[in-house]
């Protein structure tokens, strides 16, 4: 089915979100939107999907206009749509998911189980999906649960496909997979809209690339064009794709971590007898496959987790066992890995949201009572400075695109005298620019001799970034190895290599750090 | 999050329709169990179902509430006119002369609604401005306790709690001022004062007993509530059965003695009178609980706006985690949350005792103030100054309610089902704008709980 967006407007009160987009989206055709944190790309897919209504414009699917006043009805026409955030119900199974919402019914108005179970097998058959579907959601690997909202849209006959950042918390390898089933797909003549802010992908993918600036179609690129090219058409102008840092001057050791560990609820090790340090001026990457107890890992630092063993002294001093807030006042910044949940209040304007973790004195607060007038001078001076597209400070940072969120997280935890700075997934989501941005004030606060712990599932910016690497396994570390390490010796670690058999498997020339203890 | 926060999974909600699944992490070449990449269920609360609900209920604008109040006053009129005798036999003959049954109709809606504003604001029949305007001031009497007992609700409303305990603080509070009142002879005034502070303290502590409870065991808040309002009601009897306790000496009724007349709050009357130089004007029940009640509201205001502790206490009820992480103590907030609600409620019970009743009590003191206040909190969308009206609103409906009564006939119950359809509405925000055919908030997309690196949606 050919999907065609004609002149969609849509505004926020005065902010013009879509501005006469006109889209066309071929059958058998990948279709990619590109576009910087806030350039409209979500919203325009809210418009698709039925979940906002355009102020202009029409939505045309085979050459007939068409009126959503739903996602209902954009479901019936055959749009189907694979959130970042999946809508299955975790305590149903794969097949009841599937059929939630048109369930159908045999005599007696019972269910019909067999029918859904038969509509799962028969299109993971299709596509070679491996999906059982009488598993629980929860059970379920995220890859595994984005496969099932593609069944999901499937099984109601879905033409046209939306995938709005799908791969932001995928692995590499879930996401190579991805590609492939949105390969498939298109093969099958579905026409599939993808939206990332991973130009790798976007290459690998792409039959066609639309550039959406300010709420505008800036231009098509070619899938040919080199990452700096799109990324320049993007941001609208250069983008250096490199971090541009010099080597690290590294002080003596700030954060001495000993024997750290941390047990769940279930009385297991997530993180298991961790020794590192990091010194100061320098940035410690920690790689690894999500879930192998790098966001334990920080949340023990940040005093966050209930039950952990070992030792951490930051300048000497003791900081296990304390307190979050004691650890923020001892000039710990924490950026956590997921901002929607344990980094925004969403309702909170992004003036409020920016002094969240300062509401316990100067500057913010005198007197008990919150100052206003240095709290909104701060908010503006950081909007400016962060680059935080909004309509203003009062802005509810619910309302932001993602990426902006994100900045405003960066932006509140960057602005405080640090000690220490934990970043978990810092540019999650974020756009091109902004990640140069971003990478760039994590390095100007490395080079004020902060010491600086970077988690991150991309190996991309763990190479960018780190002056050494340590590399995390069920909840243990590998090894630390210094930031030239090739790639693939950091792939063998995360899948549990030491680094001396890893080096040994790719080229026996490469050897370890004394770091590494 | 790993640690949870206290009570936020126990009690599922009406708005809570699904637990909600352990954040999923992808864990290949990882067995789980090992270095788990599932967490377990308990270890990731689910934002508190209350606040969500909460939320949607209080972030309808005022539109909806006015909108909420025109239908249940609409809703009434139907109720009056079909049960009116006279609307009855003029329909009888409607096809004769359906004039009569629309004049009958007109005669019985106009008629209820004038007794309502003759009870509750101004009344032309009496002579003179004084006697005129008492109901104005009846009106505020009654709203002083459920201005002061929303306003507490709507404290704990906003940090994501409900304190359906009212009852309870307002029985605690009412017998400390009784007693102080009677136990302590101090100079008039002061002596109010006193008693009024005991009150508060009698609350704060009923209430941040649950607040306590709650960040120790992680109970809810809203069992914890009810059953403190059975302690409260047992312990109140028992005592007014009790000879040297509260009961008054010399009787066998569980009923206190009087309220010490120096620590009765001086009436509006009590000060005209004072400046009219000792002759009596008028016989105006509305007392010096409606200053504090105003002073109340302000403070109320300046904390939740203004201050840093309601900036914490607004950060717990929106998004618990990240207060958590942002190094706020959720646990504290929590309790003196609910200090700070209780001491509040506690202040509609000092006004009942030495105000509203103070010939002494029963343990029917709180005359049903406790849960009216959550009906009052609900209608002011937990904004202090929106409370105040509201309460002043359910003021005057049970001061026009007694007129309505025995002016029309109108059983006094109808007042009930305008306060309860109200409630309705406002509770049920879609059905207003379906009746009212306004556009949905909808133009953006329904509140979805955010996942792994979901965007803040709302
Ligand atoms: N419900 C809303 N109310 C007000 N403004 C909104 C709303 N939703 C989005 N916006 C604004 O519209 C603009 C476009 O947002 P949108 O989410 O579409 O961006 P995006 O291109 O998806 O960005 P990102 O790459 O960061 O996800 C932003 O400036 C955002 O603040
Ligand atoms: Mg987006």
């Amino acid at each position: 089915m050919k999907l065609e967006l004609q002149g969609i407007t849509k505004r926020f009160g005065s902010l013009v979100a879509n501005d006469h987009i006109d889209l066309v989206v071929e059958p058998g055709e990948i279709h990619c939107l590109l576009g910087e944190n806030g350039a409209g790309k979500s919203t325009l897919m809210n418009v698709l999907y039925g979940l906002y209504q355009a102020d202009e414009g029409s939505i045309l699917l085979d050459d007939a206009v068409q009126h959503f006043s739903g996602p209902g009805d954009a479901m019936a026409a055959g749009i189907g749509m694979v959130h970042q955030h999946f809508m299955l119900i975790p305590v149903f199974t794969v097949a009841e998911n599937v059929m939630l919402g048109h369930e159908q019914t045999r005599a007696g108005g019972l269910l019909d189980l067999a029918a859904a179970r038969a509509k799962v097998r028969e299109i993971s058959a299709r596509f070679g999906f491996d999906v059982d579907p009488d598993a629980r959601i929860e059970d379920l690997p995220v890859g595994v649960q984005q496969r099932v909202e593609i069944i999901k849209a499937l099984s109601r006959d879905a033409k046209v496909l939306v995938f709005d950042e799908p791969t932001a918390v995928l692995t590499p390898q879930e996401t190579d997979e991805l590609m492939a089933i949105m390969r498939q797909l298109k093969q099958s003549g579905t026409a599939i809209v993808f939206i990332t802010h991973k130009l790798r992908e976007v290459r690998e993918v792409a039959d066609r690339i639309t550039v959406v600036r300010l709420g505008k179609v800036v231009g098509e690129a070619s899938p040919t064009a080199s990452n700096s090219e799109l990324a320049a058409m993007m941001v609208g102008r250069s983008v250096s794709l490199t971090v541009e840092k010099t080597p690290a001057d590294p002080g003596e050791a700030a954060l001495v971590v000993r024997d750290l560990s941390v047990i769940d609820p279930q009385n297991q090790y997530v993180v298991s007898h961790v020794d590192f340090e990091v010194r100061r001026g320098e940035i410690l990457a920690i790689a690894g496959v999500q879930g192998n107890g790098q966001t334990e890992l920080t949340e023990a630092l940040l005093g966050l987790q209930p039950r952990t063993e070992g030792s951490v002294t930051l300048d000497g001093v003791e900081i296990a066992g304390l307190a979050p807030r004691r650890i923020l006042d001892a000039g710990v910044g924490f950026v956590p890995e997921d901002r929607g949940e344990d980094g925004l209040v969403g309702e909170f304007t992004i003036s409020e949201n920016l002094m969240l973790d300062r509401s316990n004195g100067a500057p913010f607060v005198r007197g008990g009572a919150v100052q206003k007038a240095v709290l909104d001078a701060f908010a503006e001076e950081k909007v400016r400075e962060f680059d935080i597209r909004a309509q203003g400070i009062g802005t509810a940072v619910g309302r932001l695109s993602g990426g902006n969120q994100q900045k405003v997280v960066l932006a509140r935890e960057l602005s405080r005298e640090l000690r220490l700075f934990v970043a978990a997934q810092p540019t999650r989501g974020v756009d091109v620019g902004s990640i140069e941005f971003i990478h760039k004030r994590i390095v100007a606060t490395r080079d004020q001799g902060v010491p600086i712990i970077v988690v991150s599932t991309e190996l991309d910016e763990v190479v960018a970034l780190a002056d050494r690497i340590a590399v995390m396994y069920r909840g243990g570390i590998v090894g630390i190895v210094p930031a030239d390490t090739p790639r693939d010796v950091l792939g063998l670690m995360m899948a549990g290599e030491s680094p001396e058999s890893a080096g040994a498997a790719v080229a026996p020339a490469v050897t370890t750090t004394g770091a590494a203890q | 999050m790993s640690e949870k926060i206290p009570g936020e999974d126990q009690l599922p909600t009406p708005g809570q329709v699904l637990p909600l699944a352990p954040e999923p992490q992808s864990a290949q070449g990882v067995e789980p169990g090992q270095a788990s990449g599932t967490k377990p269920a308990d270890e990731v609360p689910p934002p508190p179902a209350a606040n969500r609900v909460m939320r949607e209920i209080l972030s309808s604008n005022w539109l909806m509430t006015l909108l909420a109040i025109v239908l249940a006053l609409v809703v009434a009129s139907i109720l009056i006119v079909v049960t009116d005798e006279n609307v009855q036999k003029a329909a009888g003959y409607f096809f004769a002369r359906p004039a009569d049954t629309f004049q009958a109709i007109g005669r019985s809606i106009g008629g209820a609604y004038y007794s309502l504003f003759q009870g509750a604001v101004y009344n032309f029949a009496r002579p003179g401005f004084v006697n005129g305007i008492k109901p104005l001031t009846e009106t505020l009497a009654f709203a002083a306790p459920l201005i002061a007992a929303g306003l507490g609700v709507a404290v704990a409303f906003r940090v994501g709690l409900f304190n359906i305990g009212g009852r309870g603080q307002i029985l605690i509070a009412a017998a400390v001022a009784g007693w102080i009142s009677w136990s302590f002879p101090l100079p008039p005034f002061i002596h109010m004062l006193v008693a009024v502070v005991g009150a508060l303290i009698g609350g704060a502590v009923w209430g941040g007993l649950v607040g306590f409870i709650k960040a120790r065991t992680g109970a809810h808040e809203v069992i914890l509530t009810i059953m403190l309002n059975y302690v409260a009601l047992y312990l109140i009897q028992f005592l007014l059965k009790t000879p040297g306790a509260l009961q008054a000496p010399g009787t066998s009724n569980p009923k206190t003695p009087p309220t010490d007349p120096s620590a009765v709050m001086p009436t509006l009357s009590d000060l005209l009178t004072l400046l009219n130089g000792g002759t009596q004007v008028g016989s105006f029940r509305l007392n010096v609980g409606f200053i504090l009640v105003i002073l109340a509201t302000m403070f109320v205001a300046w904390l939740l706006n203004r201050s840093s502790t309601g900036f914490r206490f607004r950060a717990v009820g929106e998004n618990p985690h990240a207060a958590r992480v942002a190094g706020i103590d959720v646990k504290w907030v929590f309790v003196l949350a609910m200090i700070i609600s209780g001491a509040l409620v506690g202040l509609a019970g000092s006004i009942q005792v030495l105000g509203t009743n103070t010939s002494g009590f029963g343990d029917g003191i709180d005359a049903g103030i406790g849960f009216d206040a959550i009906t009052v909190a609900l209608l002011g969308r937990s904004r202090p100054w929106g409370v105040f009206f509201s309460g002043i609103l359910f003021g005057a409906l049970k001061a026009g309610g007694y007129s309505i009564q025995a002016g029309e006939g109108i059983p006094i119950d109808i007042v009930v089902v305008v306060q309860s359809v109200i409630v309705l509405f406002i509770a049920a925000p879609p059905l207003v704008r379906a009746v009212f055919r306004l556009p949905a908030p909808g133009s953006k997309p329904k509140a979805r709980r955010p996942r792994l690196t979901a965007e803040v949606t709302r």
